[in-house]
């Protein structure tokens, strides 16, 4: 183990502040904290965007035939809402946590691959660039987040709306596939001693298994991407019914991916609720072992049931009764998981701080969205609810109420960590309270619109519908959900300068990354920690002993409790002196920073951007013009490839 | 299991005794892994997983779309089973060169090394070559991407295919301008061993491609493949039924 615990005397890393500050730095960083912080920033921005873009929405469908926004507009709106909200925020968001707190939960000092991790980080801004430059050139993709063939077809959508989105999705695509093989290899490869798979934190173990979700998932979009790419630029006719081609290929290929999809954007939420229900009830997570067990449950039968988005489409009895079979079977892990939670608080000492309270919320809203989900999964009750509003009622529950409460959570949870400062939890309250009400105003009166039978994706609706009422109380509750969000942003922005200073483990919680600085340093850990125990601050604390071996965690090279925590009413000066002091280790061997990731990316975008607009055709490739623009954009990704394999990475 | 595996023993020693390991001791750089398997190894396999999937989904289409085309030119028309047998042969031999190439690099042979790499380059482009050859001839048979639907499929499937084969044979005179700059040694040949795990999962695939698309027979298939789809789901709906 001493061979593992005592870094390699190399070069002489040390970072200067040269090195540590400025644009350059951060356009080049390789740090994984560094780089979940843009993640994070950026899918926040993107948050907000896709939430600017439902509030238009619920203005034009406040009353009965209103007219903020046209049909044409409308479905521009909803379209870049559900591409902006899922591949844009979630998802990223969710990327930005597994990137800065993951290798922390295990004990390492960065992902395996630093430089693979700042070229994901790229080209997700590249991929959601290229999707949003649409609104430059006013061809917003209209087609629907899920893209249906005939609705792609050049002959129905004949502007360049749908290449910006099909051609950023596959840019999206290969940053989350770069992505996912770095956070797997990180988790199997990079744990600190003792970490075993069974000791490791449910994040680390969710981070795992959504990674090998994406991995498995991502290609069949990107095939279904290609051949869209093709009947549009080729003149292929994979999804057009007049040359033997089957609209529902598409459909297929899509919600193999698309289900799936479903999973990895709320099973980390799941791994995030799993770390905070246990630190704010005082007790160990209740069966561990069986939320692993679960977690896997949920991935593999989450590959086995993506045709019950497609029960209205004819695929006869036999494929719907498997499919609906292994949808409600799916109900069964998830079950377990909530019911664990549960047994978490059962008899703890419940602290009702935000983040808890998020968590808490999770439970409960998660659980709405998933008991909507099993009716669903009913091929006769689907065929009713299909395309009605009650279908957006249930993922709304499931992908905000899961998925977002999750984020928001881990948000106020790992603030301290990330900044060095307490969030406000008077203001925090208030927004988590604004964010729940407004929440359940907004989509739980859907569940009614739906059983009345409004269609979604309708621009307007009549007078006579009697759908006014309900949609007015759903658009004041977007309004105030949309408020509770603009708290959340404000208490950010005060905690960052107001917020009281936090040391390095202020929840008392028991997970790795709580045993390093807040913020830790760019190392992570001077030493390497060694653990044997699942909690290995509670084991030090408290003196839980799994097995024999002593429990060794370290804070900065010291043992915990012996480190003097900066109080509340220091200067950033002074902390920046204790912080020096306390973590100052010279010989730790750091990744180099690179600009080959941000050359690649730019050349990615560059060479799918050059195959939308008119510019100097260079030459036909068959029927496509090759432009100046994508030839360098290709160049530049060469360049890049090539000189990031000779350039030293260590 | 997890455990089992991943004793505080085997973190000690992660480089064990495992063959997996067993070249690359000389490598001082890499620091070890919990597993014990290398990073960049593991994240060939990974990479790989995902082209399965990949090619899985572009070969199901594919299936699907096997005999819906409206129009000729038909693939028992244009189809030549001898001629791309020998091509298949050719890649296949390359898998063989590929792997006398590692085996050169590990035993420090620097002159075999680059020989058999320079090889499997050759033979990679040989069946290129190859089906840039089929490509004419079928284009001029009449077939292409916009036509029917095996022109759409087959173009398609055998193109990725080949831009894979093609991804393969530039790595591979990469690592041999490396090495004939003296930069491919023994203690390098975790480098050539990752191309060769690209390039044997290339051929492997070359192998389905070469039986769905070109070996089973298309004349009569549509009844019979409806007939064993039939019978399937007639299996299904009787093991369904036992329950």
């Amino acid at each position: 183990m001493a061979t593992v615990a005592q870094p390699r005397a190399r070069t002489l890393a040390r970072p200067t502040v040269k090195a540590n500050t400025g644009l350059w730095s951060w356009i080049t960083t390789v740090d994984h904290k560094r780089i979940g912080m843009m993640y994070g920033v950026s899918a926040f921005f993107f948050l907000m965007l896709g939430g600017l873009e439902a509030l238009v929405i619920r203005t034009q469908l406040v009353r009965p035939d209103n007219d903020v926004v046209g049909a044409a507009r409308y479905n521009e709106l909803f379209t870049m809402h559900g591409t902006t909200m899922i591949f844009l925020a979630v998802m990223p968001l969710t990327v930005a946590l597994f990137n800065y707190i993951m290798p922390l939960q295990i004990g390492a000092r960065d992902v395996a691959f630093p430089r693979m991790n700042a070229f994901s980080f790229w080209l997700f801004i590249a991929g959601a660039m290229l999707i949003n430059v649409s609104w430059l050139f006013n061809e917003v993709p209209n087609q629907g987040w899920y893209g249906y063939s005939p609705l792609t077809d050049t002959a129905w959508n004949p502007t360049r709306a749908v290449d910006f989105w099909v051609l950023g999705l596959q840019i999206l695509g290969v940053s989350s596939m770069l992505g996912s093989f770095n956070f797997i290899v990180t988790v199997l490869n990079m744990r600190a001693p003792g970490v075993t798979m069974m000791r490791m934190p449910i994040f680390s173990w969710t981070t795992l298994i959504v990674a090998i979700m994406i991995v498995m998932a991502f290609p069949a979009i990107t095939v279904g991407l290609i051949l869209l790419m093709m009947d549009r630029y080729v003149g292929t006719g994979f999804y057009a019914t007049a040359a033997g081609g089957d609209p529902l290929l598409w459909q297929h290929l899509f919600w193999v991916f698309g289900h799936p999809e479903v999973y990895i954007m709320v099973l980390p939420a799941f791994g995030i609720v799993s770390e905070i229900i246990p630190t704010f009830s005082r007790k160990p997570l209740f069966g561990y072992a069986v939320m692993v067990y679960a977690t896997c449950a949920i991935a593999f039968l989450g590959f086995g049931v993506w045709a019950h988005h497609m029960f209205t489409t004819g695929l006869g009895p036999t494929a719907n009764s498997i499919f609906s079979a292994t949808t409600m079977i799916i109900a069964v892990p998830t079950g377990v998981k909530i019911f664990n939670w549960i047994g978490t608080m059962w008899l703890g000492q419940l602290k009702f701080t935000t983040p808890m309270l998020y968590a808490v919320g999770l439970v409960s809203q998660f659980t709405i969205g998933g008991l909507s989900g099993v009716m669903e999964a009913s091929p006769p009750i689907d065929q009713h609810h299909n395309d009605s509003y009650l279908v957006i009622a249930h993922f709304h529950y499931v992908l905000f109420g899961g998925a977002v409460f999750g984020i928001l959570a881990a948000i106020v949870y790992w603030f301290p960590k990330m900044s060095g400062r307490m969030m406000n939890d008077r203001i925090g309250r208030v927004n988590f309270w604004l964010v729940f009400i407004g929440f359940n105003a907004t989509f739980f009166p859907m569940h009614f619109l739906g059983l009345e039978g409004m269609p979604r994706r309708y621009y307007s609706y009549g007078e006579g519908s009697g759908w006014w009422f309900w949609n007015t109380v759903v658009s004041l509750g977007a309004a105030l959900l949309g408020a509770g969000l603009l708290l959340f942003v404000y208490n950010i922005a005060y905690s960052l300068k107001r917020g009281p200073v936090a040391g390095p483990n202020p929840w008392d919680a028991a997970t790795l990354e709580w045993a390093t600085t807040s913020p830790p340093p760019v190392y992570n850990f001077a030493t390497i920690p060694h653990i044997s125990h699942r909690d290995p601050l509670w084991a030090e604390k408290y003196g839980i002993h799994e097995s024999d071996q002593a429990v060794n965690v370290t804070i900065a090279g010291r043992e915990i409790g012996e480190i003097e925590a900066p109080d509340e009413k220091a200067s950033d000066q002074e902390r920046r002196r204790l912080d020096a002091n306390d973590t100052a280790p010279v010989n730790i061997h750091l990744p180099n920073p690179s600009f080959y990731p941000i050359v690649g990316a730019i050349g990615m975008f560059l060479m799918m951007f050059g195959l939308i607009v008119e510019g100097d055709t260079l030459f036909y490739l068959g029927p496509v013009h090759i432009t100046v623009m994508s030839i360098a954009g290709i160049l530049m990704l060469l360049f890049s490839i090539f000189g990031w394999s000779f350039e030293p990475a260590e | 299991m997890a455990q089992a595996v991943l004793t505080p023993e085997a973190q000690t020693q992660p480089h064990g005794s495992g063959h997996d390991t067993g070249h690359d001791h000389g490598h001082a750089d890499h620091p070890p892994t919990s597993t014990g398997i290398n990073s960049r190894k593991m994240l060939m396999w990974l990479f790989l997983a995902s082209d399965c999937m990949f090619f899985g989904a572009l070969i199901a289409t594919y299936m699907i779309y096997r005999n819906h085309s409206l129009t000729g030119p038909f693939p028992h028309e244009l189809i030549d089973i001898p001629y791309t047998s020998v091509s298949a042969f050719v890649l296949l031999m390359s898998s063989l060169t590929m792997v006398l190439a590692l085996a050169a690099l590990q035993k420090n042979d620097l002159r075999g090394s680059r020989v058999w790499i320079a090889a499997t380059a050759l033979l990679g482009t040989v069946f290129l070559g190859g089906q840039f050859f089929e490509f004419t001839e079928f284009h001029h048979e009449g077939l292409s991407l916009q036509g029917n639907m095996f022109g759409a499929t087959f173009f398609t499937v055998t193109g990725f295919h080949g831009a894979h084969v093609t991804v393969g044979v530039v790595w591979l005179l990469t690592l041999l301008w490396v090495s004939l700059r003296g930069g491919l040694k023994q203690e390098d040949s975790l480098d050539l061993e990752i191309a060769g795990l690209y390039w044997h999962f290339v051929d492997i695939v070359w192998i389905v491609i070469f039986v769905m698309i070109y070996l089973i027979p298309y004349d009569k298939s549509t009844e019979q493949l409806h007939e064993a789809t039939a019978q399937i789901f007639n299996t299904a709906r009787m093991v369904l039924g036992i329950f």
